[in-house]
Parts: structure tokens; C-alpha cells; sequence
């Protein structure tokens, strides 16, 4: 019985899955991940944050960001047809098979950063479910109409965590700035489609986020106006992590996200 | 995780069958707007409710309990003052 066990743990846990990825199935995965590794970086302020109220919210954004990766990895599945599920999507899967954007596996950094890097995926996010409401694949639509309720809040909150940082004491308007400057080369990430997206995009099945792009800007510039915080001049962006290439910080946080998993594959509690 | 310099607020909740907003606990942050979301974050997680007041605990007059005696005793012994001592006719049925 032991010896059958052992085997089993050996065997998987160095063996990640592989996900035949379809268009479907891979816009529904970089979505999906999105979700999960935004809501996993907020997760680690669980008993950290500044102060107890901001703890609440930070795991209440979190856990509506893992509830909405619960049911696009459950579609992914579904579309896909193989054996995966939404456990075998989250923890069996290595980090180049990740397709979230690189802004969203950025660690937490200062509580600016947290609120920064929320800021500018929320903003995007809640127009894009948005739209998404009209998607032509209902449970797509579906999944986005219970999104943008979410993302409506994650916006409205960390908007005002922004005027609050940028024109509050001078410590803070550093810091929130800082963040800006560190964080804006992701954020063009957001707007990128490629071939296999665009399949989706000419079917209605998904809307082109370059079209939500002036929406966000303005969206954006009047918050950090009124912050009295600025938005960089450069416009050179980082790309790679809707095809894999992430940065160095995603292998940490799988390590720590999947290490259970990996060590007792199929344990339960 | 300490809050200095942060006021307090109090916290009332309008629940889905209820009619007036119940206080339900208090909460520290900056300002009104930021109390508000706290208050959402904080006490309707579980659905609780379908409206939310916020005020400053500050700006509460509280009744002193060492005066409880001259405040509140002095209602104890008027019981008429409830109304069952009164004979309902039975063509006003239920009231």
C-alpha cells in the first residue's frame, strides 16, 4: 500500500499536464490566470496589510478573482474535452504554461504597488467584462456579467486608495508614483492580440481590448490627475506572458501556490 | 496592526427584510467614503445586507450608564404604560 503510494507521488509530482490548446481554450487559460495569480498576490496580504479593514478588502478582492478563475478554468475544461479540471489547470501546470499577464504576477511591493498594479488591471478588467457581456459564447457572457460586478468594486476601491496615496503625505505621493513609474510597462500587456485571439474576435466569441484602450486612458488620467500623481512619458512595453515568458517572479509563486499539490498529488482535507 | 490617527466609525446594516438599519459594529478609516467600503468589506461578506450607513462614533451622544438609576428606573413601575391592559373588541380582528 505504501509502496503504491510512493510510486504515485513520484510519478506526479514532476509530471505537469499538457492542455491541447485551442483558441477557445487558451483565451479562456489567459484569462483564467489572470484571475488566479492577481488573486494569489493579494492573498499574501492575508494578516499583513497596513490595517485590519484593508486585510477584509484585499481578501475579498482576492477571493473574487479566484472565484472568477474557478469558472473560466471549469469552461477551459469543458471546451478542452481532455481530463484536465480546475485543479489540474492551477497546480499541475509549470510556469511557462502560464498565460496571465505579466502585470499581474508583479509582487506586492508597498501597499502603493498593491493598489497600483489592482488599479490598472481592475480599470481594464471591469470594462472588458463589460463587454464581454455581449460575447456571442453565453458562457463567456455569462461569466462576465457576474465579473463586472466585482471588477466595478476592485475599480472604485483602488481609485480611491489612489487620490488617497498620490495627495496624501509626501511619503505616500512618493510611493504611489514610484509605483506608477515601475508598473506602466505592463500595462500595454493588457491591450496585445494575437492570431489565435483574433479567430475569437472576428466570431464575437471575444472583443478586441485595444478598442477599450482610450476608455482606460481616460479612465486612468482623471483618477491619477486628481491624485496629483503623473503617468510616464515612455511608451515601451513588456510582453511574453500570454505565450509563457514570464518573469522571474512567477516561478516563486507557483512554487509556494502549487508546492501542496505537487508534494501529495490528489490530497484533500 | 495598529491604526493610529485613523477615526472611528460606527456601522449600521439595512438587512433584506429589514426595515430599519441595526448597528452591527464599528470600524476605523480616513474618511466617509473609504468607512463605507469598509463597512461592506467587513460586514456584508456573508449577504447581510442591502444598505449601509456610516457615522462618525464621534458624533454619537451616548447616555452616561452611571446615571442609569435617574434615566431608566422610573419607567419600570408604570407597566400601564404597555398596552395590554386593554380589552380589544373582537370586530377589530387582528391588531
Amino acid at each position: 500500500m505504501t509502496e503504491i503510494n510512493l510510486n504515485r507521488v513520484t510519478k506526479m509530482s514532476v509530471a505537469s499536464i499538457s492542455v491541447s490548446e485551442t483558441p477557445l481554450v487558451l483565451y479562456t487559460l489567459r484569462r483564467a490566470d489572470d484571475a488566479l495569480i492577481l488573486g494569489h498576490r493579494l492573498s499574501e496580504w492575508c494578516g499583513h496589510a497596513p490595517m485590519l479593514e484593508e486585510d477584509m478588502a484585499l481578501a475579498n478582492m482576492g477571493l473574487d478573482l479566484l472565484g472568477q478563475a474557478r469558472e473560466l478554468y471549469a469552461y477551459a475544461a469543458k471546451v478542452e474535452g481532455a481530463d484536465n479540471d480546475e485543479d489540474t489547470f492551477a497546480y499541475l501546470r509549470d510556469v511557462r504554461q502560464y498565460r496571465n499577464l505579466l502585470l499581474v504576477e508583479q509582487p506586492n511591493g508597498d501597499f502603493a504597488r498593491t493598489m497600483v498594479r489592482q488599479f490598472f488591471y481592475a480599470t481594464l478588467a471591469d470594462l472588458y467584462w463589460r463587454a464581454m457581456m455581449r460575447s456571442t459564447d453565453t458562457t463567456l457572457a455569462a461569466i462576465a456579467a457576474k465579473s463586472e460586478k466585482e471588477s466595478a468594486y476592485h475599480v472604485r476601491h483602488s481609485s480611491e486608495w489612489m487620490v488617497r496615496l498620490g495627495d496624501g503625505t509626501e511619503e505616500s505621493h512618493r510611493r504611489a508614483q514610484t509605483a506608477i513609474e515601475d508598473l506602466w510597462a505592463y500595462t500595454g500587456e493588457m491591450f496585445e492580440v494575437d492570431v489565435s485571439e483574433r479567430s475569437l474576435i472576428e466570431r464575437g466569441v471575444a472583443i478586441d481590448p485595444a478598442t477599450l484602450h482610450p476608455q482606460w486612458l481616460k479612465t486612468i488620467s482623471a483618477v491619477i490627475e486628481e491624485a496629483t500623481l503623473v503617468l510616464p512619458n515612455n511608451d515601451w512595453m513588456q510582453q511574453g506572458g500570454r505565450s509563457g515568458r514570464h518573469s522571474e517572479h512567477l516561478g516563486h509563486l507557483l512554487s509556494e501556490l502549487q508546492s501542496m499539490q505537487r508534494s501529495f498529488p490528489g490530497a484533500t482535507w | 496592526m495598529a491604526t493610529p490617527n485613523m477615526p472611528l466609525w460606527e456601522v449600521f446594516i439595512r438587512s433584506r427584510n429589514g426595515l430599519a438599519h441595526k448597528h452591527v459594529g464599528s470600524l476605523h478609516a480616513t474618511d466617509a467614503p473609504l468607512a463605507l467600503q469598509a463597512a461592506r468589506d467587513i460586514y456584508t461578506r456573508r449577504g447581510e445586507g442591502l444598505s449601509i450607513w456610516v457615522v462618525p462614533s464621534i458624533a454619537i451622544t451616548a447616555s452616561d450608564p452611571a446615571e442609569k438609576g435617574m434615566m431608566f428606573e422610573p419607567a419600570e413601575s408604570k407597566i400601564y404604560r404597555h398596552p395590554t391592559f386593554y380589552d380589544v373588541p373582537d370586530e377589530v380582528g387582528h391588531m
